[in-house]
């Protein structure tokens, strides 16, 4: 298939990890930040073809795991009002709140509808006009957009029974939030391919020259991130640390113009909660208030329980890369995809999930 | 009576009035209709000796027609199929049909013009059948329940316990299609891509490939939870290891598109028309030449191996040359979230 298949040609990929243990002569920490990476990394056993001085170490870029148990919680409890609707991606359908999931609250006879774009969500609000229809807006900038999108659209066509539980967060902040905390020690970032493809590569500056990290930008194939990670190594073995786009084919330094202005259009920035991390300042994304009709946080009122954390779950240490997926107590034991008992577990691309799935047949 | 077009199923066709009896005798037995049907007992009664295999499943697709097929060839074929994959020659099957209160006659009627023709390609009898009504919202359109009886004429023992070590992997096509096919219909999803159901009996297929081999240990269709829940059932069965090659499985590229769009992945989606086989290595040449003369096993490859390392497992060595686990499908198979 065109533009992927030469992106996982055999040969390439040899010679790049030939030419990667070749570079390489002293240790390396390297953190993909995206869920999506950690997937493609584990699903074509990239591992297996880096010198094992080279680390590999998974981030919070997966955003149904970063979203806080309390989040959840608030979800649940607007599927248990009578005549809402909750549109929402798959994913977030099994992740375990403090008490239930939205599975769990479908089965009780609420109406969670899962959907593929907010097209399809204010569609929903279209086919339903006397119910209340609530689009979970969980995601990165890559989901942010076309929740703006939406918004402005129903404001247009006078859609006033569509709502957004806005729960979106900014990937810069993370990172810097993580480099602060030091635990990881890194020497090079995997930037997240889809996110940059959105926000530029700008924000990266400041974490290459106040933080020593090398910044790389990558896609999503095995050609595509074995071809950053040469370029993470090369940086490493250089002692520099710099920001540069391994996938040109999808991000531009200034990122999507009309992208990032529709969403200065319709969110303002604010403090969000990271399962793992904590409150970051800046982190998250919500409704400007002249959207304040269309935010579900806002316009329903609902009783949450006291929030609360899994006993022996270690999904906020995973998420930090602070730990594997295989140091956690609970891992393939107590917590598997079938049982999950922390979203890194759930999620298509949650960490834990993607080492279950694919872990390497000889680890 | 005749049935007039456009007319809808009601409650009353499934009631045991004069209706329903219209129903059955205009609409669903002449086309299906055969010497043991024809007697409309209570009771099929056959004749038969020998090793029989019998079996049955039941058909709710959602939507009822889809690319390539309808829920009627889908519910002969797939128990044509599970006769097939125990060796067994499909004969008899009977159709039991559950229909929620307005559903087009018209659409009964292609429904059942579908299950004629995929049993007439098979060669089965319908001998037995049928027919509820229930209140609209208490199925979804149209429910079908097949059951079917076949012999087992062949001595092989074919189980998903028998393989062993050395045996290879065949794999008669393309995967993925029957689910694409109909995740690419279902609401909320408009692509046009061009997959088409695979759904298709196997029996003619599965009857060459035992013509010219007495050391075909399994026999499974992948269908729900696909490929790999196939393959691991094997491997657990057996107790033995599989080793699949990633560049040896044949995926039709509008799967892998709608597959890569929606970050699904093509080892874990359903087939209706595919079977993969377990047999030892020196049968191998002569069943693969057998296969790909058959029109829905062109494409048919071996794709790996059975082995004594890492037993209960499988194992695929990716396109890159590295290898990863191959695990039991999960829950539902949700699209990603970005």
């Amino acid at each position: 298939m065109k533009f992927i298949d030469e992106f996982r040609d055999t040969d390439l990929v040899r010679r790049l990890a030939g030419k990667i243990a070749m570079v390489s002569t002293r240790p390396a920490r390297l953190m993909e930040f995206c869920g999506g990476h950690t997937v493609a990394i584990m699903r074509n056993g990239i591992r297996q073809l880096l010198p094992p001085r080279i680390e590999m170490l998974s981030g919070p870029g997966c955003p149904v795991c970063v979203t806080a148990n309390s989040d959840i919680d608030k979800a649940i409890a607007l599927a248990s009002l009578p005549e809402v609707i909750i549109t929402t991606f798959g994913d977030m359908l099994r992740v375990p709140g403090s008490y239930s999931s939205l599975q769990h609250a479908r089965a009780a006879g609420g109406d969670v509808r899962v959907v593929y774009s907010t097209q399809d969500a204010l569609q929903t609000a279209r086919d339903n006009p006397n119910r209340p229809v609530i689009f979970l807006g969980v995601g990165f900038e890559t989901t942010a957009p076309t929740i703006a999108l939406a918004v402005l659209q129903a404001e247009k066509d006078k859609i006033d029974n569509f709502y957004v539980l806005c729960q979106l967060k900014l990937t810069p902040p993370a990172m810097r939030a993580l480099l602060d905390l030091g635990e990881t020690r890194l020497n090079g970032i995997l930037c997240p391919g889809h996110v940059s493809a959105i926000i530029g590569t700008r924000p990266y500056e400041a974490y290459a020259r106040d933080y020593g990290v090398a910044c790389v930008v990558a896609g999503f194939e095995p050609v595509d991130i074995l071809q950053a990670v040469e370029m993470l190594v090369q940086q490493v073995e250089d002692g520099v640390a710099r920001v540069e786009i391994a996938y040109t084919r999808g991000v531009r330094p200034e990122g999507n113009v009309k992208a990032l202005e529709l969403m200065n259009r319709v969110f303002d920035t604010t403090g969000a909660c990271w399962r793992g991390i904590g409150k970051i300042a800046e982190s998250g994304l919500q409704l400007k208030n002249k959207y304040a009709r269309f935010d579900a946080g806002l316009q329903f009122e609902v009783k949450l329980p006291q929030a609360r954390e899994h006993a022996g779950c270690r999904c906020g240490e995973v998420l930090r890369g602070v730990i594997t997926p295989f140091d956690c107590m609970l891992f393939s034991k107590v917590c598997t995809p079938e049982t999950p008992v922390g979203p890194c577990m759930v999620s298509s691309e949650g960490s834990c999930a993607a080492y279950y799935q694919y872990g390497a047949a000889d680890g | 009576m005749g049935q007039p077009m456009g007319e809808k199923i009601l409650l009353a066709h499934g009631s045991g009035s004069r209706l329903s009896h219209d129903l059955i005798s205009k609409v669903l037995t002449p086309v299906i209709m055969n010497p043991v049907l024809a007697r409309m007992d209570d009771s099929a009664v056959m004749d038969m000796s020998g090793r029989l295999a019998f079996t049955t499943d039941s058909y709710v697709v959602n939507p009822i027609f889809f690319p390539g097929g309808d829920i009627g060839r889908l519910a002969v074929c797939g128990t044509v199929n599970d006769l097939s994959m125990s060796g067994a020659r499909p004969l008899y099957l009977s159709l039991a049909l559950i229909i929620e209160e307005g559903l087009d006659i018209d659409d009964l009627s292609r429904i059942m013009e579908s299950v004629r023709e995929a049993a007439d390609e098979a060669g089965i009898q319908i001998v037995t059948g049928d027919t509820k009504v229930v209140n609209r919202g208490k199925a979804d359109r149209l429910f079908i329940n097949t059951a079917g009886i076949g012999l087992i004429e062949s001595g092989a023992d074919i189980s998903g316990s028998s393989a062993r070590p050395g045996d290879k992997i065949i794999l008669s096509g393309g995967i993925g299609e029957h689910g694409m096919a109909v995740m690419s219909q279902r609401e909320g999803l408009h692509f046009s891509l061009p997959v088409v159901s695979d759904c298709a009996p196997l029996n003619h297929l599965v009857a060459a490939m035992i013509a010219v081999s007495s050391n075909i240990r399994s026999l499974r269709d992948p269908t729900r939870g696909g490929l790999a829940c196939t393959l691991n059932e094997f491997a657990k069965q057996s107790d033995v290891g599989i080793v699949i090659e990633e560049d040896k499985i044949p995926v039709h590229d509008g799967v892998r598109g709608l597959c890569e769009l929606l970050g699904l992945d093509p080892l874990y989606i359903a087939n209706e028309g595919k079977l993969v086989a377990v047999v030892a290595e020196a049968d191998v040449a002569d069943v693969l030449s057998a296969m790909r003369k058959n029109k829905y096993a062109r494409q048919a490859a071996v794709i790996g191996k059975v082995t004594a390392e890492h037993r209960g497992r499988v194992v695929m060595k990716t396109r890159i040359g590295a290898s990863r686990i191959v695990d039991m499908p999960v829950g539902e198979i949700l699209p990603r979230i970005c």
